[in-house]
């Protein structure tokens, strides 16, 4: 008498269509070889490439599984019953679709090979990955040199700028020899020297609604490193619609912010700030300044979160929003919820396209200046002229020190308003800032206040170190 | 082979993928072969047990299978097929399918893009293991013969 085998239906086709079979055998061991010896189709269903049982295959002895027996040294006897039962895995994870790695790979990465977490298998989901970076400036740069570093294989970059000077104290991928290149040449050109296994793939433009869901679509994480609301929302709407996870970041003076954004496991952006804030009163990096180091922090972070998620390692940033404060050294987290009325990703959402974000944050039909503003070189002719031209520079007093046009009185924007009794309504005033965008805040403070005969210095101070006084140092 | 579902059956796999989204949805397939025809006669959900990926993978662990096939076994029907969701990706299957995949059986998917059911294709592997070819799915009502 013999061991009788169920044969699972998949696998009848292999025994001339029968659901069970005889096998003389001992063991479990013995008699799979058996089984396969007979029939020797069976053998690539039932055993790997070494030798070893495939995980999907379960062998029960009178309804045990031999993994809670002795295994393939189980002892069978005449009379027992001995089942293949299947197991069913599959899934879009694609673990050998993902391309291997070269020895030069290998070698490359051997500190990552030998991370329980990352290993053989993470490597190649890093290497098959594709991370979008949204800016290739302060947070972008080092996000751009560690996803490189780290050997994911494809970086989308989306920027339109070209290497300004003032862009080198943080937007680290750049260099002196790159100054007034396009970005992205710079960028690629730093990223290859890094790790020539990257590909990279650049969209020279801005972020718009029209083109941010052809361009996100073809990744698989995107990384924000945008310094402007109107983007931020696009961002953050378009990976929503998408079902993409944003790896968010943002950074101002001495401080931070990181998260991940992922409407399907967590909130989104407009689940922690519904609206922006209006427009002018967070100042960009340009009119704020920002520490270099900081970026460099808080993209880090960002390059982090999206290995993270590649590799499906570790906690994520989802639904958490990290605080770091550069001056305290000081990391807090804040909890946040999804909003079930989120506008974009809650139960009824009432944004299911892309819309005008440049509207949405305020931004848009700009006030017309026309007549209002002066030149560097009108304002210099005509203060020549007319030596009672009051010249009222609205910057920071730290500014100031940088750098100043003789002549100019310093009143800081926050207290003109306070301020306004110190001069005479009759003069004829000119305001100037940095580039002439505060200058036009104080022009409409002073003629809301009556003062008739304000203009504005156009391009502000760079413009009149570009135009008029070249011996003056620019920042 | 033919794979040969009733329209409710394929309804009923849509509806499946798309309440487990954004998770894999899974079961199986149960009925008789008929010549070079798998009919399909009733359909068995089950729970995704990977659940911490399930996202990205499912798992119908042996005990579940045994459990279905021996229900399937008291109405005279065997286990013809698996389905699965692949939430945002197409339904063709992945390597990983490919990998862990049973000959003969019938491997339905369905892409479920956003949310909302997509295409629904079945698959079967080949003997060598090494592709999955598509294989034909014809629609029928079952005929309910009163003896």
């Amino acid at each position: 008498m013999a061991v009788t085998v169920l044969i699972p239906t998949p696998l009848r086709g292999y025994v001339g269509g029968r659901d069970a079979v005889q096998v003389e055998a001992t063991s479990v061991g013995e008699l799979l070889e058996r089984l396969a010896g007979e029939h020797a189709a069976l053998r690539t269903h039932l055993f790997a490439e070494d030798g070893r049982l495939r995980s999907f295959v379960n062998v029960y002895v009178n309804d045990r599984d031999i993994r809670h027996l002795s295994q393939r040294e189980t002892p069978v006897q005449p009379g027992d019953t001995v089942s293949i039962i299947p197991s069913i895995a599959g899934g879009t994870a694609v673990a050998a679709d993902q391309p291997r790695l070269s020895h030069e790979e290998i070698l490359r990465y051997s500190r990552h090979l030998i991370l329980p977490d990352v290993g053989i298998e993470g490597q190649r989901k890093l290497k098959a990955a594709r991370v979008l970076l949204v800016g290739a400036g302060g947070l972008g740069s080092p996000a751009a040199l560690y996803l490189a570093a780290a050997g994911v294989g494809t970086i989308g970059l989306v920027d339109f700028d070209v290497v300004d000077q003032t862009n080198l104290q943080r937007q680290i991928i750049h260099g002196t020899s790159t100054v007034g290149r396009p970005k992205l040449e710079s960028a690629t050109e730093r990223i290859r020297e890094l790790n020539p296994n990257v590909r990279v793939e650049t969209f020279e433009t801005r972020l718009t609604s029209e083109n941010a869901l052809d361009i996100i679509r073809d990744f698989a994480i995107v990384a924000d490193g945008t310094d402007n609301f109107p983007t931020r929302y696009l961002v953050n709407d378009a990976c929503v619609l998408l079902g993409k996870p944003n790896v968010y970041g943002s950074i101002f003076r001495f401080e931070g912010q990181a998260s991940v954004f992922y409407a399907k496991e967590g909130p989104c952006y407009r689940c922690l700030y519904a609206e922006p804030p209006p427009p002018g009163l967070v100042p960009s990096c340009a009119e704020g300044g920002v520490l270099g180091v900081l970026p460099g922090i808080i993209g880090s972070i960002q390059a982090m979160e999206a290995i993270k998620l590649i590799l499906g390692a570790g906690e994520s940033l989802i639904g958490r929003l990290l605080l770091f404060d550069a001056l305290k050294l000081q990391f807090r987290e804040l909890k946040l919820q999804k909003d079930p009325d989120c506008p974009v990703c809650g139960t009824h959402p009432t944004v299911t396209e892309l819309i005008d974000y440049q509207a949405f944050c305020g931004i848009g039909a700009e006030p017309s200046y026309s007549g209002a503003e002066i030149t560097a070189e009108e304002l210099e002719a005509e203060w020549q002229k007319n030596p009672d031209l009051l010249v009222i520079d609205v910057r920071d007093p730290h500014e100031y020190q940088i750098v100043h046009i003789d002549g100019a009185v310093l009143i800081p924007l926050g207290e003109l308003p306070t301020r306004l009794g110190e001069f005479d309504g009759h003069r004829e005033i000119v305001t100037h800032c940095h580039h002439g965008a505060r200058s036009l805040k104080a022009l409409e403070i002073l003629k809301g206040a009556g003062f008739s005969k304000v203009r504005s210095l156009r391009g502000g101070i760079d413009a009149w170190a570009v135009n008029v006084d070249p011996g003056m140092p620019r920042y | 082979m033919t794979l040969v579902l009733e329209p409710r059956h394929a309804n009923a796999i849509c509806r499946h993928g798309e309440a487990d989204y954004p998770a894999e949805a899974c079961g199986l397939i149960g009925g008789t072969v008929d010549g070079d025809r798998k009919v399909a006669v009733q359909l068995v959900p089950l729970a995704n047990q990977r659940t911490a990926t399930a996202r990205k993978r499912y798992f119908i662990d042996p005990e579940s299978f045994r459990r279905a096939q021996e229900k399937l076994d008291r109405d005279g029907l065997d286990v013809i097929g698996v389905y699965h969701s692949h939430p945002d990706h197409p339904a063709a299957p992945s390597a990983f399918d490919r990998e862990h995949a049973w000959p003969w059986l019938s491997y339905v998917i369905v892409g479920i893009g956003r949310g909302r059911a997509a295409q629904l294709k079945s698959w079967t592997l080949s003997d060598d293991r090494a592709a999955f070819a598509e294989e034909p799915i014809t629609f029928e009502e079952r005929k309910i013969v009163w003896q």
